[in-house]
């Protein structure tokens, strides 16, 4: 950290009003999602009780405190709904940022030998679709992997199938959808770290008499793991909780997490059970966020 | 063969071309059907204009795609604003006191699912009462570009030299010019490539528009999901076609905007 100087003072000033406006819309409303995680529904506006009423004194407020109960966390754990929501949300997590991984590494790893004016021209080519509008590329694919559609009729025309493969309302299209979406996600990071590396470690592996194989996969894997890690978590978090691409492309006969969220807020109209149900997958995310937060800040300090 | 461990080799170079193509090719073929003469979405029946006649003449859908273009410029601007000012306090501010507090909210929406920020702000806004509607929107877009904004106005203060605006300041500039007249304008193209991101971001976002906009002001995103759901209508190829050529736009603008900043000096990451 550099000594201050007498523009670091004012620089904190800067701080003040991003500041406040996290603070009122970031964190204050998970003060609200918990306490509505801890009421009950009604059928009234909004749907729950107690609701909090500042304006009636202290009596209200604690009559409200003591109306407040852990209903809606036994509801999670009792009912196999919930249970099997969550499960299978990470499991989706995890075999699509596996998947990533594996398709986004060799990628990353050839942008970095790229000659260096190509390098930017291939950057731009991966963050374009990032750029992109996502439900705009999700409805794409529906095209694409409809009854009738293209990848059926390319199938049927080279006699590779006979009938139509159903390949809508899958859950290989949710992880294809899942893949295709964040692949950008995966490359960037990785790019990041393989680009920066030294390339003259591999050339001292290599005169040390390594195979070009070898020196991978003791030089270059194990100096790309931050990249690695940075890519993984930045795939992992979010599709634990997302709700698009499973609601469109998945069956309906196993929901995500994210769905069952969703569902509970928007159909059944019980905001207590879809705060409780945030509360419970913020809680599963927590580690893996605080980890992000970490690689982050180091990330950010080296620059 | 003279390949040695810095070249590119065939593997290479496949792993990239099929992971471009991989990347591309869904939207090319969206962009070539949105021209198909013929109501069923994957008979070819000649080249037509007729699915973007069909959308202009679609008032609920202009309707949407008017919101959201209101709410993107609205949100992007409040959060160029924000991101920038924390840029400059993470960038310069050194360590002050609830810094890692204030990053860690700032970094925190990068990653965090859409269902809990959206159902989150929801619940606040219905607390304190709030209308909901196109700024209910804005506010919650704002939250959640702010942070693409900072880091890529991070990154760009990074390379430059914090001795210009010293000096100006021991010139006798006070702290609000010295950063209008001398920082300001150096990090112009990454504040402006900021808003555009912001405005990209807010343009597509499905899920905290769904949670956290009121009845009768529904977003484009929220128009066209509705749609998809009931199934592929050759309208939507359009419109997605059309947003996709709106976006591809904006990012020609953004890479000008950096190309004649590279003519000044080294540009920043160009997210």
């Amino acid at each position: 950290m550099s000594a201050e100087s007498n523009f670091t003072r004012p620089a904190r000033l800067a701080a003040i009003a991003p500041y406040v406006w996290m603070v009122l819309f970031f964190l204050v409303p998970f003060l609200f999602v918990l306490k509505i995680s801890l009421s009950q529904t009604a059928i009234a506006r909004p749907p729950y009780t107690p609701v909090l009423a500042l304006h009636e004194g202290w009596g209200a407020i604690k009559t409200a405190f003591a109306a407040l109960s852990l209903d809606n966390f036994r509801l999670l754990v009792s009912d196999d709904l919930y249970v099997l929501s969550y499960l299978r949300s990470l499991v989706v997590a995890a075999g699509s940022t596996t998947i990533l991984l594996l398709i986004g590494y060799p990628i990353a790893y050839g942008m970095a030998r790229l000659p260096q004016r190509w390098q930017g021209v291939a950057m731009m080519l991966v963050i374009i679709p990032f750029w992109t509008s996502f439900l705009i590329r999700i409805y794409a694919w529906i095209n694409i992997l409809q009854h009738d559609g293209l990848l059926n009729r390319v199938l049927l025309a080279l006699h590779v199938v006979s009938t139509p493969v159903v390949w809508l309302s899958t859950d290989s299209a949710m992880y294809l959808g899942i893949v295709y979406s964040y692949l950008p996600f995966m490359i960037l990071p990785l790019y990041a770290t393989l680009s920066k590396m030294d390339q003259a470690l591999l050339e001292a592996a290599s005169d040390l008499g390594a195979s070009p194989r070898e020196a991978f996969w003791r030089v270059t894997l194990p100096l790309s793991l931050p990249g690695i890690g940075a890519g993984a978590l930045l795939c992992f978090i979010p599709i634990v909780g997302e709700f698009v691409i499973p609601d469109l492309l998945a069956g309906s006969n196993a929901l995500m997490i994210g769905q069952t969220l969703w569902l509970e807020f928007f159909n059944n109209k019980d905001w207590p059970a879809a705060s409780a149900v945030a509360v419970v997958l913020l809680l599963l995310l927590l580690a893996p966020l605080l980890l992000y937060d970490r690689l982050q800040r180091r990330q950010l300090e080296r620059t | 063969m003279a390949s040695g461990p810095n070249q590119l080799s065939r593997f290479n170079v496949t792993a990239l071309t099929a992971g471009l193509a991989f990347l591309y090719l869904p939207i090319v073929i969206l962009i070539i059907y949105s021209f198909n003469a013929s109501r069923l979405v994957t008979v070819w029946g000649g080249w037509s204009l007729h699915w973007y006649a069909e959308f202009f003449h679609d008032q609920a859908m202009i309707d949407a795609a008017w919101m959201s273009l209101r709410v993107g410029a609205t949100s992007a601007t409040l959060a160029t604003i924000l991101g920038t000012l924390s840029a400059v306090a993470l960038s310069r501010g050194a360590g002050f006191r609830g810094r890692t507090l204030f990053s860690g909210m700032l970094y925190a929406p990068l990653v965090m699912p859409e269902v809990i920020t959206g159902l989150s702000l929801l619940l606040l806004f219905v607390a304190i009462d709030a209308e909901r509607g196109f700024w209910t929107v804005v506010v919650a877009h704002t939250t959640l570009t702010m942070c693409f904004v900072s880091v890529v106005v991070q990154a760009r203060l990074g390379t430059i030299d914090r001795s210009l605006e010293e000096s100006a300041m021991d010139l006798g500039c006070g702290p609000f010019r010295a950063f209008v007249a001398v920082t300001l304008p150096l990090i112009l193209p990454s504040v402006l490539a900021g808003w555009m991101l912001a405005f990209t971001l807010s343009l597509d976002d499905l899920v905290i528009a769904s949670f956290t906009t009121g009845p009768g002001s529904a977003t484009l995103p929220i128009r066209i999901y509705s749609e998809v759901r009931l199934g592929v209508k050759p309208e939507i190829n359009a419109i997605c076609t059309l947003v996709v050529a709106l976006i591809a736009l904006v990012i020609v603008a953004a890479s000008l905007v950096s190309k004649i900043s590279d003519a000044r000096g080294k540009t920043a990451a160009p997210l």
